[in-house]
């Protein structure tokens, strides 16, 4: 299904991901957290900021323990843990959040 | 957590067997691949003009290579002991999802093509033609099978239905019709190595950060090696462990063992994948293919033995295909079993005594073991029967003071599926996942009231994703999935481990 996002109409895959990682732009996040009926704050950018800056150098998103590594280092330790990234993506920081920063899905057994 | 758009099953310790309720799965497809990622795995991109004769053709072709189909095709006396023994069946209550009814799927096209009375008095035979009906209904009730292999447990002829639907799977990959979740992953090993798509300089990053946590937290410089050549073990172990939770845990928990234990291992970037979904679709060729990734990796790398990490059906393929797809392996040790899980050398070392363990550090659990459908039935540990049930508590009960089993009819041989299994770990298929746990939920409840289990700890890479997933929707939280390794390394001191707040009193000291 497609997204439209100011103005565009950019494609999304069955499971709403961007199919062309190009055409992503912060409205993107945007009109995709407003979907699922969430708000987007300060906290919701530096993750998907970090996802962003990390999938650019290494073509992949970050390990769930990388992750929560970077953002304690960043935002204080106390938020350095799963609980913290659940709280702000309830689908889960993996999934929803690469979604929103307009990275491809994780695969696997993850 | 994420809302449920579906109903989530009450669990109250025991699993009754529901009244049926036909049709209740029927709506539940799960994507289907595209054209590029059939092709990539020598399938056709699309359904084929002459898609009927195609599927007849591998139907033949999987009958003749595979005895064991026809067998189990033919040999049904309709008992009906199977009938409450699948998970999917005790959580969904669609009647298609009984062992047999979704045996029936194949065996009444089968009989319609294969067999004199089918061929002329079908009616009579329970026989069918083939349209593209029963090709839609196949794609949704194969998937809805984790080829977990319970029913075949109770079955008095031994039909192993997941046999039949790894075939039906592959029949239908050969006339263009596939699933996107195995199959795209598939696609990944073959183009970057492992099933997540981690390329080497991520995998390097990640393992490099493990080197620094575990530094932290002992002061010791445990390593975590990728690509060392001359190294004494290869150790393949599922790309979950490099990337979720708790199954880095256990990884670092590997890397711990064999650092005291005192060998010299690595990862490799080649085959940085255990996992082999090749056995989930059913496709020999994809099997081989992908276990080949793990010879030449040996080779390359001049090891001398392969370890598995906790991985469930890659510990099958491992143990039970390996040799055949990929062998022989007379370069390795001999004096090793070719290849060796983690936990029977963990639990080697442990009877060596060259761990210390502190059983203390887990103190705060009450644990338990989820039996890994694939570890449980189909392979072994050890050199003793029953020693895949054996050696996993074993290895828990040095390593923590709290362990206690969940019911009999729910472990060992007889345990219960996670209920995402066999190439059905995808989000799409979440309503099935979660009613599919749910015999598990209700012996976990079970355990928590009677015993106060905190904790459940598992081998496999699906079966620890899908937990963290499903749990919260039956009220439990998903910190309390732990892997095995992970109760290994917390109770693990190292040689020359700081202890708390050691640090700490030498500068006050000073």
């Amino acid at each position: 299904m497609p997204i439209e996002v100011n103005g565009k109409t950019l494609e999304t895959d069955e499971e709403g991901y961007l199919v062309n990682l190009d055409d992503w732009e912060p409205g993107v996040a945007e009109v995709m957290a407003k979907e699922d009926d969430l708000e987007l704050t300060d906290e919701h950018w530096e993750i998907i900021n970090f996802l962003r800056e990390y999938y650019e150098e290494y073509q992949i998103a970050p390990a769930v323990r990388v992750l929560t590594k970077a953002v304690g280092k960043r935002l204080g330790k106390d938020k350095g843990n799963s609980k913290y990234l659940y709280g702000l993506f309830p689908y889960g920081p993996g999934k929803q959040a690469c979604r929103y920063a307009g990275l491809p899905k994780p695969t696997g057994c993850v | 957590m994420a809302k449920a758009s579906f109903e989530v099953p009450e669990i109250t310790g025991v699993t009754e067997v529901p009244k049926i309720e036909p049709d209740t799965m029927a709506h539940l497809e799960t994507f289907r691949a595209k054209p590029e990622f059939m092709e990539a795995l020598g399938f056709p991109g699309e359904m084929p003009e002459d898609w009927k004769e195609k599927t007849l053709e591998a139907m033949g072709d999987m009958l003749k290579k595979y005895r064991s189909l026809q067998v189990f095709l033919d040999s049904c006396v309709k008992c009906g002991a199977c009938t409450d023994k699948c998970h999917y069946f005790l959580g969904t209550a669609d009647p298609k999802n009984m062992p047999v009814a979704r045996q029936d799927l194949l065996r009444k096209v089968y009989r319609r093509y294969f067999t004199l009375a089918g061929k002329f008095f079908p009616k009579l035979v329970g026989a069918v033609d083939l349209t593209k009906e029963v090709i839609d209904e196949w794609y949704n009730y194969y998937h809805q099978c984790s080829q977990c292999r319970r029913c075949s447990v109770f079955c008095p002829y031994g039909i192993d239905t997941a046999e039949i639907s790894m075939a039906a799977r592959e029949i239908m990959d050969r006339i263009g019709v596939g699933d996107k979740y195995c199959n795209e992953i598939i696609g990944k090993v073959y183009r970057i190595g492992n099933n997540l798509g981690l390329p080497e300089p991520a995998l390097a990053d990640t393992l490099e950060g493990l080197e620094e946590d575990v530094f932290d937290e002992t002061g010791v410089n445990v390593r975590y090696p990728l690509d060392e050549k001359g190294a004494e073990i290869l150790l393949v172990t599922p790309s979950a462990d490099f990337f979720a939770e708790p199954h880095v845990d256990g990884l670092m928990g590997y890397g711990k063992v064999f650092h005291e234990a005192g060998v010299s291992w690595t990862l490799s970037s080649y085959a940085s994948e255990a996992a082999n979904f090749g056995m989930f679709i059913g496709s020999y060729e994809n099997m081989r293919k992908i276990s080949l990734r793990i010879r030449k990796a040996a080779l390359d790398l001049g090891v001398k033995r392969i370890v598995f990490g906790e991985c469930g059906h890659a510990w099958r393929v491992a143990y039970a295909f390996l040799n055949t797809l990929a062998g022989p392996f007379d370069f390795l040790d001999p004096d090793y079993p070719v290849p060796q899980h983690i936990l029977e050398f963990t639990w080697g070392e442990i009877q060596k005594g060259t761990l210390n363990i502190d059983k203390s550090a887990n103190d705060d659990m009450v644990v338990t073991f989820h039996d890994s459908c694939n570890v449980a039935r189909a392979t072994r540990m050890g050199d003793k029967p029953g020693g895949q049930f054996e050696i996993p508590r074993n290895v828990i009960k040095a390593v923590c003071n709290n362990y206690v089993d969940m019911p009999e009819g729910t472990i060992k041989e007889a345990t219960f599926c996670c209920g995402g299994g066999g190439g059905l770990l995808t989000d799409d298929l979440m309503e099935l996942r979660v009613k599919g746990a749910k015999p598990r939920m209700d012996a976990l409840k079970s355990a928590t009231d009677e015993y106060g289990v905190t904790h459940m700890a598992a081998i496999c890479a699906i079966c620890k994703s899908q937990f963290t997933k499903v749990i919260p929707y039956y009220g439990f939280d998903m910190d309390q999935i732990v892997s095995v390794h992970q109760l290994v390394s917390n109770a693990l001191i190292l040689t020359g481990q700081q202890e708390e707040g050691e640090e700490e009193s030498e500068e006050d000291a000073a």
